[in-house]
C-alpha cells in the first residue's frame, strides 16, 4: 500500500505545474457550482421526453443532444454531477474522517488496539473493492444511504493504513514524549499535536481517495447497482446510454467525459500542488 | 541473516492465511444478508409453511450463522462448493468452465502488459523530463483517471465503430480457427492491458527513478558511465524488487478489470458469473465467486509484499 501511495505522488511536468494545477482547480470548481445550483440552471426536466428521435445529434436547443428515450443529455448530465460529486463527497468525508481517527488513535495508544485495528482493516483491504460493493449492494439493495456508506467503509482502512504510517512517525517526536509526560488526554494528543502535523499529506490523500471513489461510485452505476433509475449519475447515464455506442451518440461519450474531466482534474491539481503539501515527511 | 528473511516471509504468509479467514467470514456474512427466506424463494409463492420450515431444516438453515459458516468452511475443503440454487447444479460445475475462460483472459493480457509497461516504464524513467516522458506520464495518468469501462467504451469506438477491426461482443463458443481467436479475444485483453498497464508504468517508473536519484547511480555517472550501461547495471537491478512488488500490484487491479470488462464485452468468465449470480440471488455462487476473486488478489498481493521483502538488500 505504501509503495502504491508513493507510486501514485510522483511529480510530473516540472516546473510548470501552476497553470495545469490552476485549470484542474478551475473544473473541480466549475462541477462544484454545478453540482449545488443543477435544479436551477438545467433547462427541461431530467423526466421530460424533448425530442422525437432518440440518440439525437447535438444541435441548438438540446446542446448535448438526446438520450435513448429522447430525454435533454444536457440537464442529465447536469443533475448527474448533483449524484456523483455529491455521494462521492459524502463517501470520501465519512471514509477520510473514520479512517484518519482511528489511524491517529492507533498510532498514539499502540499494543493489541492497533495490532487488532490493523489486522482487521487490512483485511478489509484484501477484499477487491469492486467485488466489496458488488456483494454488499446485492445483499441489500442499492439506495443513496448505502452507497454512501458502503464506499466510505471500502475507502476507511487505505485511509487508516496512511494516517497511521504518518501519525507513527509523529508519535516518536520529542514533543509527543513531553505531551504525554504533561498528562495529556489522547484526544488532545491526536487533536493538537498529530493532527497538525500530518493535515496536509492526508489532505492530498482525500483528493485521491475522492477519485477512486468516482470512479467505484460509476462502475458499480455502470454494473446497474448504483443509482437506481429514474435517479442516474454519471455511470448510470452511461449505461443506460450504451446502445447509443454504435453511433457515436453524444449521450453516451458525454457523461464519460464528464467523469474523466473530474478524475484526471483532481489527480492532475494534486500533483501540481507545491512539493511542500504533497510529501508525506513535509 | 537469511533466517530473518525467512521468518519475515513465514510471518506474512501467517497474516495473509489469517486476512483470507477474515475474508471468508466477510463474505459469508455478507451474501447471508440478502434479503428474503431462502427456503421460500426457492420453494415458490404456493408452497405449504410445512414444505417450506421442512426445507429450511435440511439446509440447516435454522442453525446459528457460525454454524453455517463452519459447516460452509469444511465443505470448502473438502472441493464441495455446495448447489446452485438457481439450477440446482454443482457450483464447481458451474464455475469450472468459467474460471479457465477468465484464467485465459488474465493470461493473455499478463503475457501482454507486462513487458509492454516494463518497456515503456523504463525508458520514460531514462528519459525523465523529455516529450516521451512527459507522453507517456500523461496518458497512464489519463487512463488511471478514468473508469475501466471508459477505457472500454473508447476501445469498442475505435477498433469496432470506426476501424471495423474487431466484433463489440466476444463469445469463447464460437472460435473456428485462430483469426476467430484473435478476434474474440482482442476487445477484452485490449482494454485490460491499457487499464493493468497505466498502474505499471506508473510504478515501475517511479520505482526505476527514485534508484536513479541513489548515491552509488551518481558515482556511476560520475566515473563516467554511459546513460544505458548506468541504467541497465547500476539501476535496473537494485529496481528489480520494486518493479516485481509494482508488476504483482498492478496485477491485482485485473479482479477489478474483469469484472467490468466481461460484463461490457459479455465474455463467458467468472466475473460474468458472479454478476449474473447476483442478479438471481444465487447464495452459494455468489460465494464461490467472491471467494475466488478474494484468494486470487490476496495471492498477487501478498506475493507483492514477499518480493518487497526478499529484494530488500538491509534484511539478507
Amino acid at each position: 500500500m505504501v509503495a502504491r501511495v508513493a507510486a501514485s505522488r510522483r511529480s510530473f511536468l516540472g516546473h510548470n505545474y501552476n497553470l495545469v494545477g490552476v485549470i484542474a482547480a478551475l473544473v473541480i470548481l466549475a462541477w462544484t457550482l454545478i453540482a449545488i445550483f443543477a435544479p436551477y440552471i438545467i433547462p427541461h426536466s431530467i423526466g421530460d421526453i424533448v425530442d422525437d428521435d432518440y440518440f439525437g445529434p447535438m444541435r441548438q436547443g438540446l446542446w448535448l443532444g438526446s438520450d435513448y428515450l429522447g430525454r435533454d443529455m444536457l440537464s442529465r448530465v447536469l443533475m448527474g454531477a448533483r449524484y456523483t460529486v455529491g455521494i462521492s463527497l459524502a463517501a470520501v468525508v465519512i471514509a477520510c474522517f473514520s479512517g484518519v481517527v482511528l489511524g491517529m488513535i492507533a498510532a498514539v495508544t499502540g499494543g493489541w488496539l492497533d495490532t487488532c485495528l490493523s489486522r482487521f482493516l487490512d483485511a478489509m483491504n484484501s477484499i477487491p473493492s469492486k467485488l466489496f460493493g458488488l456483494v454488499v449492494v446485492a445483499a441489500v439493495g442499492s439506495s443513496i444511504p448505502v452507497l454512501i456508506l458502503t464506499l466510505a467503509v471500502i475507502y476507511t482502512p487505505g485511509a487508516y493504513r496512511f494516517a497511521r504510517a504518518l501519525a507513527v512517525n509523529i508519535n516518536t517526536m520529542d514533543f509527543m514524549t513531553v505531551a504525554r509526560v504533561r498528562g495529556e488526554s489522547t484526544i488532545y494528543l491526536i487533536g493538537s499535536e498529530i493532527l497538525p502535523n500530518i493535515i496536509r499529506p492526508v489532505l492530498a490523500d482525500f483528493g485521491l481517495r475522492f477519485v477512486f471513489i468516482v470512479l467505484l461510485l460509476s462502475g458499480l452505476s455502470f454494473l446497474g447497482l448504483g443509482l437506481q433509475p429514474p435517479l442516474a449519475d454519471w455511470g448510470a447515464l452511461v449505461r443506460e446510454n450504451i446502445g447509443g455506442l454504435p453511433f457515436a451518440a453524444p449521450a453516451v461519450i458525454v457523461p464519460s467525459l464528464a467523469i474523466a474531466s473530474l478524475t484526471i482534474s483532481v489527480n492532475l491539481l494534486i500533483d501540481n500542488l507545491p512539493k511542500k503539501i504533497r510529501d508525506r515527511n513535509a | 541473516m537469511t533466517s530473518g528473511v525467512l521468518n519475515l516471509v513465514l510471518k506474512r504468509l501467517a497474516i495473509a492465511l489469517v486476512t483470507l479467514l477474515i475474508v471468508l467470514f466477510a463474505v459469508f456474512f455478507a451474501t447471508s444478508m440478502l434479503p428474503g427466506d431462502t427456503a421460500s424463494i426457492l420453494l415458490g409463492q404456493a408452497a405449504t409453511p410445512e414444505a417450506v420450515a421442512g426445507l429450511r431444516e435440511a439446509m440447516h438453515l435454522n442453525d446459528p450463522a457460525i454454524l453455517r459458516f463452519l459447516l460452509w468452511l469444511v465443505g470448502l475443503l473438502r472441493g464441495d462448493l455446495g448447489t446452485s440454487y438457481a439450477n440446482n447444479m454443482p457450483v464447481a460445475a458451474l464455475i469450472g468452465g468459467r474460471l479457465l475462460n477468465t484464467m485465459e483472459l488474465a493470461g493473455i493480457t499478463t503475457l501482454l502488459s507486462v513487458p509492454l509497461a516494463l518497456m515503456l516504464g523504463i525508458t520514460a524513467a531514462m528519459l525523465r523530463g523529455s516529450v516521451y516522458d512527459r507522453t507517456v506520464t500523461i496518458l497512464s495518468i489519463g487512463i488511471i483517471s478514468v473508469p475501466e469501462f471508459m477505457v472500454a467504451t473508447l476501445a469498442v469506438l475505435l477498433f469496432a465503430v470506426y476501424l471495423r477491426w474487431l466484433p463489440a461482443l466476444s463469445s469463447v463458443n464460437e472460435a473456428h480457427s485462430l483469426t476467430d481467436l484473435l478476434r474474440i479475444y482482442a476487445m477484452p485483453v485490449i482494454t485490460l492491458t491499457f487499464v493493468i498497464s497505466a498502474q505499471m508504468i506508473r510504478m515501475t517508473r517511479a520505482a526505476v527513478i527514485e534508484t536513479l536519484s541513489t548515491p552509488y547511480v551518481e558515482m556511476a555517472l560520475l566515473k563516467g558511465a554511459s546513460r544505458s550501461r548506468m541504467v541497465l547495471r547500476h539501476a535496473l537491478p537494485n529496481a528489480l524488487g520494486p518493479i516485481v512488488n509494482a508488476v504483482a500490484l498492478s496485477l491485482s487491479y485485473l479482479v477489478g478489470g474483469v469484472i467490468i470488462v466481461e460484463t461490457i464485452f459479455n465474455y463467458p468468465g467468472i466475473a460474468k458469473l458472479m454478476v449474473d449470480a447476483v442478479a438471481t440471488r444465487d447464495l452459494p455462487l455468489i460465494q464461490s465467486c467472491a471467494m475466488i476473486f478474494c484468494l486470487g488478489y490476496l495471492l498477487l498481493i501478498t506475493a507483492a509484499d514477499i518480493v518487497a521483502i526478499m529484494s530488500n538488500p538491509r534484511l539478507r
